[in-house]
């Protein structure tokens, strides 16, 4: 495949993993925790470097569930102990995204892991580093990784997807009928820390914010329905992928910044133009009876 | 304090007012429910910087500083916006005000960068702050806003108590809730620009929520609350400037942070309202108490039997 085309399906693999995860991330209100999620991932790698010294996939990823486990863990005793909860995960990500950079600055320092980098990623570089797999051929790392993220996360959202919708819409119902709430909780902590990770390398901490929240918020106003909004969450990702791409190389321009700034106008036609929750549609027809 | 040069000394006033003026706006925005906030128009102040470094072509404070208010403003009204006309929740739009405006900084991060060639150096060290490279200029303009922001706050005290613990007597007094919100917003990216260049957009919130929530630990009263977290605001924006004055080319920012995450570990475990030393203790104490009452119960029982 072509260099450009390899940075599409990547951007694109990121854009669909992460709408999936965002659907469920804005049903369970939980936005500004991917927010903190994807600042102490950094911590996770950088600890997972530090001890091993190479920076593979593997150790990444077993050190970015790590970190955003322990941030999910701190911000819910914290808020136990009588922290608001907003405050609790101020405190948490801040200091523990602070740690990070601060071990980055005085320990590692090197061109394979520099703060810029991992703030807004290095899509460009995706094409090259390249790894040999049986059948198909020499394929980049990340595509391979984020190829498996994505099955990951859709086998788990499908595997228990009534669960899923109950335990985000209803948590009390949820665990009245029985359903471990606070195991699938940290499960799904667990997998919006993978699918941070995996998409980190390619499009850094912020973007995967943007990759995250916003597509999922603008399918929001679309549907009512769960299977849709996945299904319009991830197709907006994947759209303002490729569309922030095409205005980067137009522009000559950073990619992922204008890839989460695609985001932002995919959101912006959604909160002026959706015909069900749009500012738009609300001032053609103000009179339509809500029932 | 002593070894260091006349211009360290200058930086270093000039963070821990800051540090001060932060700790009081963040004791605000703790009762607000609005620590988060100032994380989201931190972020959103990049694109203002960059525009206004592009707009005068060199770096000139004041022009960059007028550009990340009116930059996280914009940013302010459209997350007012988009919570309070579509079923959006604060957070959601809180999350994508703040990557949508950073992506967006950072495109014209880039555009510039390649723009101004050399003459550009200083810029990258908004993310992360570069109290260093600070000029005295710069820290007059700093002392001089943190000031004002510390007056805005100490003038009307309690106005704003009102103002956040009863919002509707408040209004039956006759205030306009409308202004004192919009003095608060005013306020509150005041000291967030202000803080751009000594810790950065990235960790500017933690400056005005960890001293905050620190203070919690030691008292119930909102006045001690509030002096309790301009002084760790302050301790914290000093140590970590010192600390960073130690190696070459290190980032202020998130050492001030560490600073201010080792109080509130302090607080957490000592703190003489909720700490978990005081807790322990009190337990102890407790459970201590009730062995004793049984122990006599049961001699009692003993005796009558």
């Amino acid at each position: 495949m072509s260099y450009a085309g390899w940075i599409l399906l990547t951007a694109s693999l990121v854009g669909l993993s992460c709408g999936f995860i965002g659907a469920l991330l804005i049903l369970r209100r939980m936005a500004m925790m991917a927010d903190a999620i994807s600042h102490t991932v950094l911590l996770g790698i950088v600890v997972a470097y530090l001890v091993t010294r190479e920076l593979s996939g593997v150790h990444m990823l077993l050190g970015a569930i790590a970190a955003g486990l322990l941030t999910s863990v701190l911000v819910q005793w914290f808020h136990s102990r009588g922290v608001q909860q907003e405050a609790s995960i101020g405190v948490v990500f801040t200091s523990l995204f602070a740690i990070g950079v601060v071990l980055i600055a005085t320990k590692v320092g090197n061109a394979h892991l520099d703060v810029k980098h991992t703030l807004m990623g290095e899509i460009t570089f995706i094409p090259w580093e390249k790894i040999e797999l049986p059948w198909l051929g020499a394929i980049p790392e990340a595509v391979f990784i984020l190829s498996l993220v994505l099955i990951v996360v859709v086998a788990v959202i499908l595997a228990f997807y009534k669960e899923w919708k109950i335990t985000s819409f209803d948590p009390a119902l949820a665990a009245s009928l029985g359903i471990p709430v606070v195991l699938m909780h940290y499960v799904f902590m667990s997998l919006v820390s993978v699918t941070t990770v995996a998409a980190f390398d390619a499009v850094g901490a912020i973007m995967v914010v943007a990759m995250l929240i916003t597509p999922a918020a603008a399918a929001y106003l679309w549907t009512d329905r769960l299977a849709v909004m996945l299904g319009l969450s991830g197709l907006f990702g994947v759209v303002s992928a490729i569309a922030g791409y095409y205005v980067a190389v137009w522009l000559d321009t950073s990619i992922s910044g204008s890839m989460a700034f695609a985001t932002g106008i995919v959101f912006m036609i959604s909160f002026l133009g959706s015909p069900k929750h749009g500012i738009v549609a609300k001032f053609i027809r103000p009179a339509v009876p809500s029932a | 304090m002593i070894g260091l040069s006349h211009n360290a000394q200058w930086v270093l006033l000039s963070t821990l007012i800051l540090g001060t003026a932060a700790g009081i706006m963040g004791c605000l925005a703790y009762w607000k429910r609005q620590s988060l906030m100032s994380d989201a128009l931190s972020h959103a102040a990049l694109p203002g910087v960059v525009g206004g470094f592009a707009l005068m072509g060199f770096k000139n404070l004041p022009v960059m500083i007028a550009g990340a208010a009116v930059s996280a403003l914009i940013g302010a009204l459209l997350i007012h916006w988009i919570r309070s006309s579509s079923r959006v929740k604060e957070d959601a739009a809180m999350g994508i005000i703040l990557s949508v405006f950073f992506g967006l900084g950072i495109m014209m991060l880039t555009f510039v960068n390649r723009m101004a060639g050399a003459s550009q150096s200083g810029l990258d060290s908004f993310i992360f702050g570069q109290a260093a490279s600070m000029v005295r200029k710069d820290v007059l303009m700093m002392i001089v806003l943190a000031s004002i922001v510390l007056l805005v706050a100490g003038i009307a005290f309690k106005e704003w108590k009102l103002f956040l613990f009863d919002p509707a007597f408040a209004k039956g007094l006759g205030m306009s809730t409308r202004w004192m919100g919009a003095i608060y917003m005013g306020a509150l990216v005041l000291v967030i620009v202000v803080g751009i260049q000594a810790v950065g957009v990235i960790l500017m919130a933690a400056l005005l929520i960890i001293p905050a929530v620190s203070a919690r630990y030691w008292t119930q009263s909102f006045k001690w609350m509030v002096v309790l977290s301009a002084l760790f605001g302050g301790g914290a924006g000093m140590i970590g400037t010192l600390i960073s004055t130690y190696g070459k080319g290190w980032p202020t920012g998130p050492f001030i942070v560490i600073a201010a995450a080792c109080l509130f570990v302090v607080s957490l475990a000592f703190g003489a309202r909720k700490g978990l030393v005081v807790l322990a203790v009190q337990q102890y104490a407790q459970r201590k108490k009730l062995r004793r009452t049984t122990f006599v119960q049961q001699s009692a029982l003993e005796r009558g039997s």
